[in-house]
């Protein structure tokens, strides 16, 4: 069964014919090229597939295309306004909160939700924002202070 | 090679910081100072790959999209011992959208007897390959297949295998480690009986030493326990694959490699093709951690589907796959038996370890209870016990990790029985200096001395503190050479095969080459990570620091020279008395006369200067006849836990981890390799466990969500400590830090499990079910 949707990504209007099946990932992944957000385990559980939907952070892996149709989607590839990098971007830059980066689009995505919500947040509730993402190289401990030097960055 | 004599740094600043004089080849650049001299090595600089991997414009090889791809998938075995009678691909064959399937059959290897099937030897096996229009077209073809078994009876178990009726994994002498494996251990799979192959009694530098009995004899004290160590997998978060690309005059790969030579000289091997037909990219890639220094039987399916096809070929494994098929550390029950005198000078060290890496090789110990503490009687016996289960992989530190288990326990229990402090033990028989170094340093931030006896902490939540410590050989491959070009604009490129898994080789390769060129690291331009250019070392066994920044430092230094020369005959004096410092070619006597370094490109006679160095001898001379590697990085890790004895639940609370690696070349990243060396080993000591079906022969927790691993809310506070240790070595005389930075976390904490608890725990994963039981509160 087919379907056609459009989804707004990264603010440009995308129709397409898609499966029920296809997942909003590979939606994202093979039709828009948009290769930044990731696939580490299929199973909603390591979180390198968030993006935003609706202003949301959700995990591209678990929504199918057609549920997305008539969303607006943001990716990593549309976090950056006009060349400027994200206070969130420039953090991770900064304070080290990388090593093999493959998981890091996915955590900035969850990161930049969760600012939204709370813009003054303590170490713990970082934490236990990104319960979600596994990172197996960094040991977390960068990605916390880039968070924490993003947020100081949009308060300031 | 004519020789000059220069005066290094050498020792521990701030200990016993001296010089030393160390005969070097003309062609190698002067010593650099210590680190405080200098302006890009040993500063905290940011990653110059960063932008693009927080811009998702980093492409993976799981990213790579080529004109006309394929995707591929393989067709697994589903049982975990048995013959093929019959495999059909009709009705896969007829699903729109396929375009090539190929069945694997025998190679010279697996021995000719029955059909042309390879024998099924553990669940996941590969047995077929699609390539289709898109991956779930093949994942569709791949489910019509039919394939018709003839199963045969298997062993899972490690104790069972062993046994003298238990089902045989390989009845024939085996070489073949799968991938990688335990380092510096020559394995001998022809040696033994049915599964119980080896044993291996040398390990890298020496074997059995002095007399095991008359150390025995003389011993005041005896430690004799069997510790045992769990499988885990290594799980990077992009998984296995390549996509290639089989063109009649070139073979393009880009892998997911810890090792684009490697998969080269691998892949031109399988196909009897030149190597200079075999390209092979990796520009960007989601972790490894051992697991990544090979083809695999992806490497070859992609090919033969990209020339069935004419088309490149994706075929990236998902990740139950990467569970089950693409490697483990090895399990290990190891027996223990270590003398001791009164004052705490060892007398003898036995070991004796029985360990599985399901049908492959590699489950030895390691060489840290041979090597860590002097002791003149020792012997070790290391037995690979083959199962029916995915192969074992080098992982991090391989073997040394689970050895580390043991002999820290057994040292940690030695100092109870003598009534020494742990660390005043080390103190006598470690006679390391840089550990000496590192257990005071760290002993004080940790704040060592608040800690208790074993057991006497009161109430629920009890707190403990544990220490262990760790080594590992500073090996060098050799054949590790990189091309500096300087460019007429000014610009400057770094180009070599060696890749950076994440660790930040690209922005140390920058920083040693803008120290040498007097520039700033973001002037260099790293393009590495591509078999186009000079052959670098694999990403392994902490190699690559020591490998490929001293060609690196050496190929800046002599474009510079003849940079130099060219510069000096048009201002009428010699090459040697100017200098590049701040971006600028200074005249050392006259220092008003400076040319910036992109002005003085312009009047180049040619339009670059490209210069290849490769890795000479360490200076001193210490290369041997199979190879180089002298002295041994150390660590020393402290761990405070906190169990709750009503639950069994386990925390840890902080762990300070104090390392050395030579000259440090980039404090921030080399915190970032500690934290993520000390969050394995965590996870290896309180959460990841491969679980098998001992009926089925099936891996139940091959996903991320039952396959326990820490996220956030599970790590402690870590502090690392970095000791800087010069020896006088190579030009940058740098080293790596990935595989030091978790042996010792894992027995750390068990360590300090103890020290909360006053009973020790023998076997990891420590859960609550095992604390519980520890303490007598279930019953099995």
């Amino acid at each position: 069964m087919s379907n056609e949707i459009t989804i707004s990504v990264n603010g440009k209007s995308e129709t397409h014919t898609v499966e029920g099946r296809e997942l909003l990932v590979d939606f994202l992944r093979e039709r828009l090229s948009l290769t930044g957000t990731h696939v580490g385990c299929d199973t909603s559980s390591c979180g390198a597939c968030t993006i935003h939907m609706n202003g949301q952070a959700v995990k591209s892996c678990s929504i199918l295309a057609a549920q997305a149709d008539g969303a607006e989607v943001t990716t990593i590839e549309g976090l950056a306004s006009n060349g400027a990098l994200h206070p969130l971007q420039e953090g991770f830059n900064e304070e080290h909160g990388l090593q093999c980066g493959f998981c890091t689009p996915g955590i900035i995505m969850t990161a930049a939700d969760f600012l939204q919500n709370n813009s003054n947040p303590t170490e713990h509730e970082i934490r236990e924002a990104l319960e979600g993402n596994f990172c197996r190289c960094t040991g977390y401990h960068n990605i916390v202070k880039s968070i924490q030097y993003a947020a100081k960055k949009m308060n300031a | 090679m004519e020789k000059r004599k220069e005066i290094f740094p050498f020792g521990i600043p701030g200990h016993n910081l001296s010089e030393i004089e160390r005969e070097i080849p003309n062609d190698e650049p002067p010593a650099w100072p210590v680190n405080d001299q200098l302006k890009e090595v040993g500063k905290r600089v940011n990653r110059i790959d960063a932008r693009a991997k927080v811009t998702g414009e980093a492409k993976y090889t799981s990213d790579m999209k080529l004109s006309g791809m394929l995707y591929a998938k393989f067709l697994r075995s589903n049982i975990p011992h048995g013959s093929i009678t019959s495999i059909d691909t009709s009705e896969a064959e007829k699903v729109p959208g396929v375009h090539g399937i190929h069945i694997i059959t025998k190679n010279k290897e697996d021995g000719m007897v029955g059909n042309e099937y390879p024998e099924i030897k553990y669940v996941g096996q590969p047995i077929a390959g699609v390539a289709a229009e898109s991956l779930s077209i093949a994942k569709d073809a791949v489910a019509m297949i039919k394939i018709e078994y003839d199963p045969k009876s298997f062993v899972i178990d490690l104790e069972e295998a062993m046994l003298p009726d238990a089902p045989l994994v390989f009845k024939e002498p085996i070489q073949r480690q799968e991938d990688g494996g335990d380092v510096g251990v020559v394995h001998d799979g022809s040696k033994g009986q049915g599964n119980l192959r080896g044993p291996t009694t040398s390990s890298f530098y020496g074997g059995p030493r002095g007399d095991l009995e008359k150390g025995f004899a003389e011993a005041d004290v005896m430690v004799e326990n069997t510790y045992r160590t769990q499988v885990h997998t290594h799980m990077p978060l992009e998984t296995h694959g390549v996509v290639i690309d089989w063109k009649p005059e070139e073979m393009l790969v880009y892998a997911s490699t810890q090792n684009t030579a490697g998969v080269r000289n691998e892949l031109a091997n399988y196909f009897e093709l030149p190597k200079s037909q075999v390209r092979v990219i990796c520009d960007f890639m989601g972790g490894g951690f051992g697991a990544k220094h090979s083809a695999g039987s992806f490497g070859p399916m992609a090919a033969i589907l990209s020339k069935k096809t004419k088309r490149p070929v994706w075929l990236m494994i998902d990740r139950k796959e990467e569970h089950l098929a693409e490697g483990n550390r090895p399990s290990s029950i190891q027996t223990l038996k270590i003398g001791a005198k009164r004052d705490g000078t060892l007398t003898a060290i036995q070991q004796k370890s029985h360990g599985t890496a399901g049908v492959a090789l590699g489950a030895g110990v390691g060489r840290i209870a041979q090597i860590l503490y002097d002791c003149p009687n020792f012997k070790t016996e290391q037995y690979d016990v083959l199962t029916h289960a995915g192969p074992g992989a080098a992982w991090r530190a391989p073997g040394n990790v689970q050895g580390a288990f043991g002999v820290e326990q057994a040292i940690d229990e030695l100092a109870e029985k003598l009534k020494m402090d742990p660390l005043a033990l080390r103190d006598k028989i470690d006679k390391s200096e840089v550990r000496k170094v590192e257990r005071s340093r760290g002993a004080e931030l940790f704040g060592w001395s608040n800690r208790k006896p074993a057991g006497s902490a009161s109430g629920i939540i009890k707190k403990g503190m544990g220490v262990a410590q760790s080594c590992w050989p500073r090996f060098v491959t050799l054949n590790s050479s990189i091309e500096v070009r300087i460019l007429n604009d000014g610009s400057v490129e770094v180009r070599g095969s060696v890749q950076d898994i994440g660790t930040g080789t690209k922005t140390i390769l920058a920083q040693v080459v803008a120290e040498e060129l007097g520039l700033k690291t973001t002037d260099i331009t790293v393009r590495i990570g591509d078999t186009l250019f000079p052959d670098g070392p694999g990403s392994g066994g902490s190699v690559v620091t020591q490998s490929i920044t001293p060609p690196a430092r050496n190929a800046a230094y002599e474009a510079k020279m003849k940079l130099f020369n060219q510069i000096a005959t048009k201002w009428e004096t010699e090459a040697s008395k100017l200098e590049a410092v701040d971006g600028f070619i200074i005249h050392k006597d006259d220092r008003s006369k400076k040319i910036p370094f992109k002005e003085a490109l312009r009047g180049m006679r040619t339009s670059q200067i490209s210069v290849t160095a490769s890795r000479s001898n360490d200076y001193g001379g210490f290369q041997q006849p199979w190879g180089l590697a002298y002295g041994d990085l150390g660590s020393v890790q402290f761990a405070e836990v906190s169990v709750n004895t009503n639950t069994g639940f386990v925390k840890v609370d902080r762990v300070v981890a104090a390392h050395s690696c030579g000259r440090p070349l980039n404090m921030s990243q080399l915190e970032s390799q500690v934290n993520g060396g000390v969050i394995q080993g965590i996870s290896y000591a309180l959460y990841e466990n491969r679980v098998m079906d001992k009926g089925t022969g099936h891996f139940m927790n091959a996903n991320v969500d039952q396959y326990k691993v820490p996220y956030s809310m599970e790590i402690p506070e870590i502090e690392v400590i970095i000791v800087e240790e010069y020896g006088a070595l190579s030009s940058t005389d740098a080293y790596g830090i990935g595989e030091p930075a978790n042996i010792a976390t894992a027995v750390a904490i068990a360590n300090a499990v103890y020290n909360a608890i006053g009973v020790r725990i023998y076997e990891i994963p420590i859960t609550p079910a095992s604390i519980l039981k520890a303490l007598n509160k279930i019953y099995e």
